[in-house]
């Protein structure tokens, strides 16, 4: 059980292709996760401050809409279309760079760390929103500290919306002794203590949850969008959480920091991501020896999370040779974009409507819609969650059909099956994926065949 | 009838033809067997996903404090409009359409109820504990039905049936159950099929799922082969247009009516969308308004059928009592069950009412829950399909105390 350049790929990084470079060791990986961020140079995604002018105009336009204003309602429907299609574009970019990335581990780190902080937009404008808060505050900072990455995700302006906090106020607040119909709401509070940092089986109960609701309180987002933390709204503390007390009378944003740092560095946060990082990449049932040794270097660093990573990769229950985790269906279909030879400019050049019916809508019906998810928890890591009878005839079906309608709208000829198999897997292709990919009919089903292959499938 | 045959045509085409030798090991055998079909009633779980408002949906307007803890939330969500049900009780106006229901005995309610999960208050702990149906999270990994299926004689893969894309742990376990969202198409030729089995042979995860697929897509008649790329891609991209049209929760419910007028006893599907943390007046009733369409669809599609069958509408934990600061409710404890059906015992709402007093809530901000939801759940088993106390108690709900069951069934 040691390292395997060509397993690392698979395992850690966006799949083997034609034209990838597997690192040839661990410190290479890391040493590229350390350099600049190419891919997102690459296949730009817009930030959240960049659509704020945008979500101020369709407010406005609606309301005069709304008051019989035909024009202004036709403006609306224009910029709430122009945000759809910007969407679909940073789906293509986030394709795109699966495909061309010359790191994939750092692809597959920001949609680690972006599930692990799931948020949905709430409304019309904000619903297309998603890429660019992965952009703003997960990608930056996935190879940087815990507790950095923690406080971009939590004080996101989308992230305060998916979870009500900018509506609430303290109870001891300015804003809550005036106006009695406004008050606490304790969603962020619990689920960063649940989800994001802690754990459901860490050491805070009810209290803490109120206490830190309260703590939290203060953050919000004026009608233009921006984050702030509004002192009116703020609770006058302090706040005891976990018997930690922070802050005073006077509240100040400082203290809520605090509670970020004292959290993200918490021992119980250090196990429950170093578990569920064990459990996205290696095993649904890790080794309890790698998550101990990741979760020890967690805490050792701080939550420096290049150091848990090389923890993670430089520990023999990673390179078990069987790949029992099942690819989730975004991944599915980028790696096989990239299996397939496609290059990233071949899919960003793809019309909207191409995008969503071969790739959008697909990943749907295998159990994936695209930022649409079921709740904050997040996506499910087991195999049998993914391989249904429904989720497994949609790959099928995907891998059967959508190759070879793609390859009728870029140049290029469909790979022969046989060579699929062998760039898609390497060493890595069993005999009966071979002998599938001999046997097939015709070119389409071969392909789809070898697409559909548990070699395939599994990481 | 046509349904059934044609599954079983399909059924034996597909591994007779195609995968010759695996006819002993084969799960598709089995639905030609099924004729010893467990009974003639059917159950219908639906697991409303987010903690739904019981106090909102069931409202309490005799307590004179209830409108006291929610000022805005009443008075602007309808508070006018509230449905009779008992001189305690009323009903949500979204609910309208099921109004005719309670009239007729088909509908009722079980009030100030919870599962045995108590104040950490996660939705996600909580609906483990609702679908597991043990007393404490991680004491059971599969699913109380499934647990129950396993003590019905007779039953087989099509005795119960999970519906829809979400995965269904209150189904989940060791006795085979059916699974299929009712959108999907699925066409494969012969050579793909066979050539699928063959590399599936080591994979027993991906064997079953594709035996499974293959099956039920053809007793929908969605799976017929293509005979070139064409038609492949044209089932594909009906599968991906009928699942662009929305309208999902008719469909599930239309699907699973369709499935419960045949082999099938006991059907499960989920409705999202009852966290309402804030601007509970216009999300709850679109949640409620699916649930409606739910119970409608599944009465005109079981005909005849409905004054057998009986649906629970269960939820991980109520709200808090009190609006919050949002213009919504917080998670909470005690909460409320919807149930319907002609095998119901309908037109009341069970339960012992704790009061909505400061001091008679739950940590003086919760329903105090009065009934275990589960010795609801375990009334119904008993009574549809005879289950015995005893297997109940100590399997199905171990450790619970069923005590004097509620009578809910007609």
């Amino acid at each position: 059980m040691r390292f395997d350049a060509e397993l690392a790929e698979l395992r850690f990084g966006t799949g083997l292709g034609p034209r990838v470079n597997p690192a040839p060791d661990i410190e290479t990986l890391l040493e590229r996760l350390r350099g600049p961020d190419q891919a997102a140079g690459r296949y730009p995604i817009a930030s959240f401050a960049e659509q704020i002018p945008d979500i101020i105009r369709f407010g406005e336009l609606r309301k005069a809409g709304r008051r019989g204003d035909a024009t202004a309602k036709e403006q609306a429907d224009r910029i709430k279309r122009g945000t759809r299609i910007r969407q679909g574009q940073w789906f293509a970019a986030t394709l795109a760079r699966w495909i061309d990335s010359p790191d994939g581990m750092r692809e597959r780190l920001t949609r680690f760390w972006a599930d692990h902080f799931t948020v949905a937009g709430k409304q019309t404008m904000t619903r297309p929103l998603v890429s660019t808060y992965v952009e703003d505050a997960i990608r930056p900072h996935v190879t940087g500290r815990f507790a950095d990455l923690l406080r971009a995700a939590e004080t996101h302006q989308l992230m305060l919306d998916y979870l009500d906090q900018f509506k609430s106020v303290g109870e001891g607040s300015r804003v809550a002794r005036n106006d009695p119909t406004k008050g606490l709401n304790e969603n962020l509070a619990r689920e960063i203590l649940e989800l994001h940092t802690l754990g459901v089986d860490g050491p805070y109960d009810q209290s803490d949850v109120r206490q830190f609701a309260n703590l939290l309180a203060g953050f919000t987002h004026d009608r233009r969008g921006t984050v702030n933390y509004q002192l009116r709204r703020a609770n006058p503390g302090p706040e005891v959480i976990m018997g930690k007390s922070y802050g005073g009378q006077k509240p100040r944003v400082e203290d809520v920091y605090q509670a970020f740092e004292d959290l993200a560095t918490h021992p119980a946060t250090a196990r429950h991501l170093a578990r569920k990082l064990a459990v996205h990449f290696v095993a649904d049932d890790p080794d309890p020896a790698l998550v101990d040794h990741v979760a020890e270097r967690f805490m050792a660093t701080g939550g420096d999370l290049l150091a848990v990573y090389a923890a993670l990769l430089e520990h023999p229950a990673a390179w078990a040779p069987e790949r029992r985790k099942v690819k989730q269906p975004f991944d599915f279909i980028a790696t096989s974009l990239k299996a397939l030879g496609l290059s990233g400019p071949q899919i960003t050049r793809l019309k909207l409507q191409d995008l969503r019916q071969g790739f959008a809508t697909p990943m749907a019906l295998m159990g994936e819609a695209w930022q649409r998810p079921t709740g904050p928890d997040g996506r499910a890591e087991a195999a049998a969650f993914w391989i249904t009878p429904q989720g497994l005839a949609a790959r099928i079906e995907w891998a059967l059909t959508i190759p070879l309608a793609l390859f009728e709208r870029v140049p290029g000829d469909m790979p022969d099956p046989r060579q699929l198999a062998q760039t898609a897997l390497g060493r890595h292709a069993d005999d009966n994926v071979r002998f599938v990919a001999g046997a097939a009919e015709t070119r389409w089903e071969g392909v789809g065949l070898v697409l559909s292959s548990p070699a395939f499938q599994r990481r | 009838m046509t349904k059934r045959n044609t599954l079983t045509r399909r059924a034996f085409l597909t591994r007779t033809g195609a995968l010759g030798c695996s006819m002993a090991a084969s799960p598709l055998v089995t639905p030609i067997a099924l004729a010893a079909a467990p009974g003639e009633h059917r159950l219908v779980v639906i697991i409303l996903r987010g903690a739904m408002d019981g106090l909102d949906v069931v409202r309490p307007v005799g307590a004179p404090e209830y409108a006291a803890l929610r000022p805005g939330l009443f008075a602007a969500g309808g508070r006018d409009e509230t449905l009779p049900l008992t001189d305690f009780f009323g009903l949500h106006p979204a609910l309208a359409g099921l109004h005719p229901l309670w009239r007729a005995g088909e509908l009722g309610f079980a009030h100030a109820v919870s599962t045995p999960y108590r104040d950490k208050r996660s939705h996600f702990d909580g609906q483990d504990i609702l679908e597991t149906g043990a007393a404490d999270i991680g004491a059971a990994r599969d699913g109380w039905l499934n647990r129950a299926l396993g003590l019905m004689p007779g039953s087989s893969l099509r005795t119960a049936f999970a519906v829809g894309r979400e995965e269904m742990l209150v189904l989940a376990g060791q006795n085979e159950v059916s699974q299929w969202a009712p959108d999907m198409a699925f066409a494969l030729t012969a050579q793909s099929q066979l050539l699928l089995a063959r590399m599936y042979r080591d994979a027993p995860l991906f064997r079953a799922s594709l035996d499974e697929a293959i099956t039920l897509a053809g007793s929908l008649d969605s799976g017929a082969a293509p005979n070139d790329y064409g038609e492949a891609l044209d089932a594909m991209m009906q599968s991906v247009k009928s699942a662009g049209r929305g309208g999902g929760l008719e469909k599930v419910a239309a699907f699973a009516a369709e499935q419960l007028l045949g082999e099938t006893r006991i059907a499960s599907f989920s409705i999202n969308g009852w966290d309402t943390h804030a601007g509970q007046t216009r999300a709850l009733p679109r949640a409620l308004r699916d649930l409606e369409t739910a119970i409608l669809t599944l009465k005109s599609g079981l005909g005849g059928v409905w004054g057998n069958t009986l649906v629970l509408a269960m939820t991980e934990f109520g709200r808090t009592a009190r609006e919050n600061g949002t213009g919504g409710t917080d998670h909470g404890t005690g909460g409320a069950m919807v149930m319907a059906g002609g095998a119901l015992k309908g037109g009341q709402v069970h339960g012992d009412w704790p009061g909505l007093d400061e001091l008679d809530l739950y940590q003086a901000r919760d329903l105090q829950p009065t009934a275990d939801v589960r010795s609801y759940a375990g009334a119904a088993l008993a009574g549809l399909f005879g289950l015995r106390r005893s297997d109940l108690e100590a399997r199905v709900f171990p450790g619970l105390d069923l005590g004097a069951m509620p009578g809910i069934l007609a």
